[in-house]
C-alpha cells in the first residue's frame, strides 16, 4: 500500500482508504450502501441533493458522503438514528415538488428516486401545497423530457460540460425557479447525448424511442457488444419477448467506461425496418419468388456450379461488410478459397491498395484505448474521431485535459469538443505534402529520416509554422501516437499516407495506430477476409482481387456479406453496374432493397445485432464474443451457419463445424501467436501524389450511415448528424461561381451528372468539394474520389 | 476569439465590457459575465433579449447555455421588457416577519399588476422575488432602481411610488 494509505471505520468495520476520496468512494469500494442521486463516480462532485447525509464521530451535525475527504481513524455511521433522520427528512423535501405518481412515469420501475423514496420516505406526505410544473421542451429525437419531475440534481448538466464537451443543458432561474433545460428551443447536439438519460436519476431525462413501450420488470437483460466503431462498447439489450427494447451501457473501464454514444445506444431501431428480409428468396425471370432453404442452396449450387465450370473460380469474388463477426468473416473466405478464388475484401471504400504487401496483420490502435489518455500529444490524421469514434474521441479529450496536445491533418475542418493544438485541413491530395512538411520540420529539428531514401519525397517540401507546431509537440511529448482516420485510408494516395505517417512516428518515437476500423475491420484481417492474407495474416500463395478491383473487373458472381454496395462502396454506380452485369449475385443480408431486387440472385436472410452470435475483435486487438439475444426474426439465421452449409455444398466434408466454438476454435488455432504491430516496412511511394489544380471530390460518411443497421435506425436519422443531402462547397470555390447557400447546382464526375442543393462550407479547404456517402442523389455520380466539376444547375 | 455577431453590441457596451476584461486574467474572460450583461441590458433598453446574451456569450467565448445561466438566476437582469423604475421588496425571513408579504400585497394592489410584471404605462416594474439585501435592521425594506428605502409603511411606500416618474 502506498503511503496515503489510511484506515477508517464504518458502521463498526474497519476500512482501508487512500487520503484524498470522498467517503463515499470509501463506502461504495466496500459494499455499503450510501443514498445519493447528484453524486455520480464519472462527475463532479456537487453535492446538492443532501441525499447522502451519514453521521461522522465528532462533527457537530451530518455531513455529505459524496463531498467528505476520508481522514484517518474517522469513524463513520450510514445507518445511525441521526443519519437516517437526516436522509428522511432530505427526501421529504425532495418530495415536496416532485410528482407521486410513479405509475404513469416512463422510469418507474427503474427510478432512484423511487427506490429511496421506498427507503426512506414516509408513508403520508405533509405537504399540503401545490406542486411546481414544468413545462417540455423539445430537446430533440433522443431524449424525452418531463421536467416536473426534476430534482435539479445537475448530473446532465455537468456531464455536458465534462463529458460531452458541449453544454447544452443548464440550470436557469433560482430557488423554486430553477428550471433544468436548453432555455432555448434547440434539440441536442453531443454523440453521446443518451448517456443523459442513464445519468438522470428520476424520470426527468428518458429515451424517446423506447418511451412507454415496457417496463423494467416485463425486460430481461441480455449482453452484447456495440456493431459500429473499432471501440466495441459493452452493452445490455433490453428485450421484451423476442423484441429489443432499447440498449443502455454495460460497464467496462477499459473500453466504454459507462458510456454510449447514441449510435449504439439507437441503432437497435434499424433491427425492426419494414425492409427486413425474412425467408430466402430467389430470382427467376424478373419474377422474386420465397423458397426454402433448401431450395435456396441447391439454386446457388447449380449457378454457382455453372460459372466455376465455365470461367473458374477467379470469376467469383466475394464483399463482406466489416461490421461481420469473426467467424462469418473466417467461414466466407474459406468458402472462397474452398471454391479456389481469393478474391474477398472487406475494405469497400477503399480506393488505394498500392501498399497492401506491407499492410500490418492487422490494423491496430498501436495501444490500449485506456493509454490514449496517457497521451502527451496525438495527430489525428484524416478523420473525424468525435463524431465517428465518439468513445476513443473521450479518452482523448480526458489527455487534452491534463495537458496533451491534440492536433489533426484533416481535409475538413472538422469540430473537436476540445481546444487542438494544432490543425492543417488540407485537400484529399494535398494530405500527404501536408504530413510531408511536418517530416520536413522534424528534420529541420535535428531528426534524423529513418529511412533515407524518404529524402526524395521531400524536395521542394517548406516546412511553415504548423508543421514546425506539430513537429515540435510530438517531440516535446513524453508519450506521442500518430493516428490514421477513417477518411486516411479511404484516400488515393494511401500508400504515402500511411508512409509519411509512419515516418513521422518514427522520428518522434510516437506510436502509430488506427482509429478508424469499424466494429469488426481488426477481425476481418485477422480472419482472412482480404484477398492477400490467409486467416492469422499469413500470406496467400495467390493474392486474390480487392474490392475495387473485383467490381471493376466484372466478376461473373458475387456473394455479398451484409452489404449494400450502393451505400458501401468506394463507387456506387460501378458496383451496381458491376452487379446487374453478373451472371449471379449471392447476397446475404438481412435487409431486402430495391437495388438489390436489380442485381441479385438469390437472397439469404441473416440474422444481425442482437439477432446473431460470434465475436468482434476491437481496434486495440481485444476479441469480445457476444450470443444471441433474441431470435432472429422470421426464416433467417446467422450468416456462419448458413456460410457453413453453403461450405458444405461445395467443399464436403471441410466445413464440418457443428457449433460457433468449433468455428471459434478453428479461427483461433489459426490466429495463435498473433502480436499487433504496425510498423512493418512500408512501401516508400515514388514521389508524393500529384494533384492538378482541379476540384477534388471528398465523400464523407455521416456517422449514422455507415452501415445496414444504423442507416434504417428511425429516430438517428432524425438527429443533427445525419446526412444533409447537401453538396459542401469552400467559400472560395463558391464565390468563384457565384453559388449561395441552397442554390441548386450540376456535379459533373467521368461523364456523370447530378443535380443538388449546394452550402457553403467553411471547414472546407479550397478546392475540395465534400459530399455525403448514402446521399441517393448521389448514386449516380462515380467513385468517392476524384476530380469533379460544378456548376449552377 | 471574440466576435460580434452583426454588431449586436454597441461600441459603449464594447468598451465597457472591454474595461472589465482587463481586470481578469486573459483566460478568464467568463468572469466579466456579469457587467458584460449589466452593459448589454443597459443598451437594450433594461432588458436581454436571447439575441443579446448570445452575443456577449461569443463576445467572451462561453457557451450561450451558461450566459442564461446567469441573466436567469441574478435577479438585476430582465429577459423581458420591464417597466422603467425596478421595486423589489425582500420577502426574506427579517423583512418577511416584519410583514413583507403584506407590503407586496398592498404594491400589487395599489398598482393594478402581479409580482413579475410592469405597469401598462411602462413606468414600473415590481421584481418577482428579491432575496435578502442585507439591510435586515431596517426591515420591511425594499430597493427602487438600486436606491434602498428602509422601515417601510404604507405610506412611505405610497410617497416613494409617487416619486417615480
Ligand atoms: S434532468 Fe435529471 S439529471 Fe438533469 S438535473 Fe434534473 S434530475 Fe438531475
Ligand atoms: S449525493 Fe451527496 S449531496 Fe448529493
Ligand atoms: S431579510 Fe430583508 S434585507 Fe435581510
Amino acid at each position: 500500500m502506498t503511503d496515503d494509505g489510511i484506515t477508517i471505520e464504518v458502521n463498526g468495520k474497519s476500512l482501508p482508504a487512500r487520503k484524498g476520496q470522498m467517503l463515499i468512494e470509501v463506502t461504495d469500494a466496500n459494499g455499503i450502501y450510501v443514498p445519493r442521486f447528484c453524486y455520480h463516480k464519472k462527475l463532479t462532485v456537487a453535492a446538492n441533493c443532501r441525499m447522502c447525509l451519514v453521521e461522522v464521530e465528532k462533527a457537530p451535525k451530518p455531513v455529505p458522503a459524496c463531498a467528505t475527504p476520508v481522514m484517518n481513524g474517522m469513524k463513520v455511521f450510514t445507518r445511525s438514528p441521526l443519519a437516517v433522520e437526516a436522509q428522511k427528512s432530505v427526501m421529504e423535501f425532495l418530495l415536496i415538488n416532485h410528482p407521486l405518481d410513479c405509475p404513469i412515469c416512463d422510469q418507474g420501475g427503474e427510478c432512484e428516486l423511487q427506490d429511496l423514496a421506498m427507503g426512506y420516505g414516509r408513508d403520508v406526505s405533509r405537504y399540503q401545497e401545490r406542486k411546481r410544473v414544468v413545462g417540455d421542451r423539445d430537446i430533440g429525437p433522443l431524449v424525452q423530457t418531463e421536467m416536473t419531475r426534476c430534482i435539479h440534481c445537475t448530473r446532465c448538466v455537468r456531464f455536458g460540460e465534462e463529458i460531452a464537451g458541449l453544454r447544452e443543458l443548464g440550470a436557469t432561474g433560482r430557488g423554486e425557479h430553477t428550471l433544468i433545460g436548453t432555455y432555448v428551443e434547440k434539440a441536442m447536439e453531443s454523440e453521446l447525448s443518451g448517456n443523459v438519460i442513464d445519468l438522470c436519476p428520476v424520470g426527468a431525462l428518458t429515451s424517446k424511442p423506447f418511451r412507454f413501450s415496457a417496463r423494467t420488470w416485463e425486460m430481461r437483460q441480455m449482453s452484447g457488444i456495440a456493431p459500429h466503431d473499432g471501440i466495441g462498447s459493452n452493452l445490455h439489450f433490453h428485450v421484451k419477448g423476442q423484441t429489443v427494447k432499447r440498449v443502455v451501457p454495460a460497464e467496462n473501464e477499459s473500453i466504454n467506461e459507462v458510456w454510449l454514444s447514441d449510435r449504439d445506444r439507437f441503432s437497435y431501431e434499424g433491427l425492426y425496418s419494414d425492409d427486413r428480409l425474412s425467408t430466402p428468396m430467389v430470382k427467376q425471370g424478373e419474377e422474386w419468388r420465397e423458397v426454402d432453404w433448401m431450395t435456396a442452396f441447391e439454386v446457388i449450387k447449380d449457378r454457382l456450379g455453372l460459372i466455376l465450370n465455365a470461367g473458374g473460380p477467379e470469376r467469383i469474388g466475394a464483399l463482406a461488410a466489416p461490421t461481420s463477426t469473426t467467424e462469418e468473416l473466417y467461414l466466407l473466405q474459406k468458402l472462397m478459397r474452398g471454391l479456389g478464388s481469393n478474391n474477398i475484401d472487406h475494405r469497400l471504400r477503399q480506393t488505394d491498395f498500392g501498399d497492401d504487401t506491407e499492410a500490418p496483420i492487422f490494423p491496430w490502435l498501436g495501444q490500449s484505448i485506456v493509454e490514449l489518455e496517457q497521451l502527451d500529444a496525438a495527430l489525428l490524421i484524416g478523420g473525424n474521431v468525435r463524431k465517428q469514434q465518439p468513445l476513443l474521441n473521450h479518452r482523448l479529450r480526458k489527455a487534452a485535459g491534463k495537458g496533451a496536445a491534440i492536433m489533426a491533418v484533416n481535409p475538413v475542418d472538422y469540430e473537436f469538443n476540445y481546444p487542438l493544438a494544432a490543425r492543417i485541413v488540407a485537400g484529399p491530395g494535398q494530405i500527404p505534402a501536408a504530413l510531408a512538411g511536418i517530416v520536413q520540420a522534424l528534420l529541420e529539428a535535428g531528426r534524423t529520416l529513418p529511412d533515407p531514401s524518404a529524402a526524395a519525397l521531400l524536395n521542394g517540401i517548406q516546412a511553415d509554422a504548423n508543421h514546425r507546431a506539430i513537429a515540435d509537440r510530438l517531440l516535446k511529448a513524453g508519450k506521442a501516437a500518430v493516428l490514421l482516420g477513417d477518411l486516411a485510408m479511404n484516400l488515393p494516395g494511401l500508400p504515402a499516407v500511411r508512409y509519411l505517417s509512419g515516418i513521422i512516428a518514427a522520428m518522434t518515437g510516437a506510436r502509430f495506430g488506427y482509429a478508424g476500423t469499424a466494429a469488426n475491420g481488426s477481425g476481418a484481417w485477422l480472419a482472412g477476409a482480404v484477398p492477400h492474407r490467409l486467416p492469422g495474416g499469413q500470406p496467400s500463395p495467390h493474392a486474390g482481387l480487392n474490392a475495387r478491383a473485383m467490381l471493376e473487373r466484372r466478376l461473373s458472381a458475387y456473394v455479398l456479406l451484409n452489404v449494400e454496395p450502393e451505400f458501401d462502396c468506394h463507387d456506387p454506380v460501378g458496383a451496381r453496374n458491376a452487379l446487374g452485369g453478373a451472371q449471379c449475385v449471392i447476397a446475404i443480408t438481412a435487409y431486402r432493397t430495391s437495388a438489390m431486387n436489380f442485381y441479385a440472385d438469390v437472397l439469404l436472410p441473416a440474422a444481425i445485432y442482437a439477432e446473431n452470435e460470434g465475436s468482434f475483435i476491437n481496434v486495440e486487438g481485444r476479441e469480445q464474443r457476444f450470443g444471441a439475444a433474441v431470435r432472429p426474426q422470421g426464416e433467417a439465421r446467422p450468416a456462419w451457419k448458413i456460410l457453413r452449409v453453403l461450405g458444405e455444398s461445395f467443399c464436403p466434408g471441410a466445413f464440418n463445424l457443428d457449433d460457433i466454438e468449433a468455428v471459434h476454435a478453428a479461427i483461433h488455432a489459426d490466429m495463435q501467436g498473433i502480436e499487433p504491430r504496425n510498423l512493418d516496412a512500408w512501401l516508400r511511394p515514388d514521389s508524393l501524389p500529384w494533384v492538378n489544380g482541379a476540384l477534388q471530390r471528398l465523400t464523407e460518411v455521416p456517422i449514422y450511415s455507415g452501415d445496414p443497421l444504423v442507416r434504417r435506425a428511425r429516430s438517428l436519422q432524425r438527429t443533427h448528424d445525419a446526412g444533409d443531402g447537401m453538396a459542401h462547397i469552400a467559400p472560395g470555390d463558391a464565390g468563384r461561381q457565384g453559388i449561395t447557400n441552397g442554390d441548386r447546382i450540376l456535379l459533373k464526375q467521368g461523364g456523370e451528372t447530378a443535380e443538388l442543393p449546394a452550402v457553403i462550407d467553411a471547414r472546407l479547404p479550397e478546392g475540395t468539394l465534400l459530399l455525403q456517402a448514402g446521399n441517393p442523389a448521389c448514386f449516380g455520380l462515380g467513385p468517392e474520389t476524384g476530380e469533379i466539376e460544378i456548376g449552377r444547375a | 476569439m471574440s466576435g460580434n455577431n452583426g454588431q449586436i453590441l454597441d461600441a459603449h457596451t464594447v468598451a465597457e465590457i472591454e474595461h472589465w476584461l482587463g481586470k481578469y486574467p486573459p483566460e478568464q474572460r467568463q468572469s466579466a459575465v456579469l457587467a458584460a450583461l449589466r452593459a448589454a441590458q443597459h443598451q437594450n433598453h433594461g432588458y436581454l433579449t436571447v439575441e443579446v446574451m448570445d452575443a456577449v456569450a461569443e463576445y467572451l467565448g462561453m457557451p450561450r447555455i451558461a450566459v442564461y445561466e446567469v441573466a436567469t438566476f441574478y435577479s438585476m437582469f430582465e429577459t423581458k421588457p420591464a417597466g422603467r423604475h425596478s421595486i423589489s421588496v425582500c420577502t426574506n425571513i427579517s423583512c418577511m416577519l416584519n410583514g413583507a408579504d403584506d407590503l407586496v400585497a398592498y404594491i400589487e394592489g395599489k398598482l393594478g399588476i402581479k409580482t413579475g410584471e410592469s405597469t401598462s404605462d411602462g413606468r414600473i416594474h415590481l421584481k418577482r422575488e428579491e432575496e435578502c439585501l442585507a439591510a435586515c435592521c431596517g426591515g420591511p425594506m425594499l430597493m427602487v432602481d438600486h436606491v434602498y428605502h428602509e422601515n417601510l409603511t404604507k405610506a412611505k411606500i405610497d410617497r416613494i411610488l409617487e416619486q417615480l416618474d
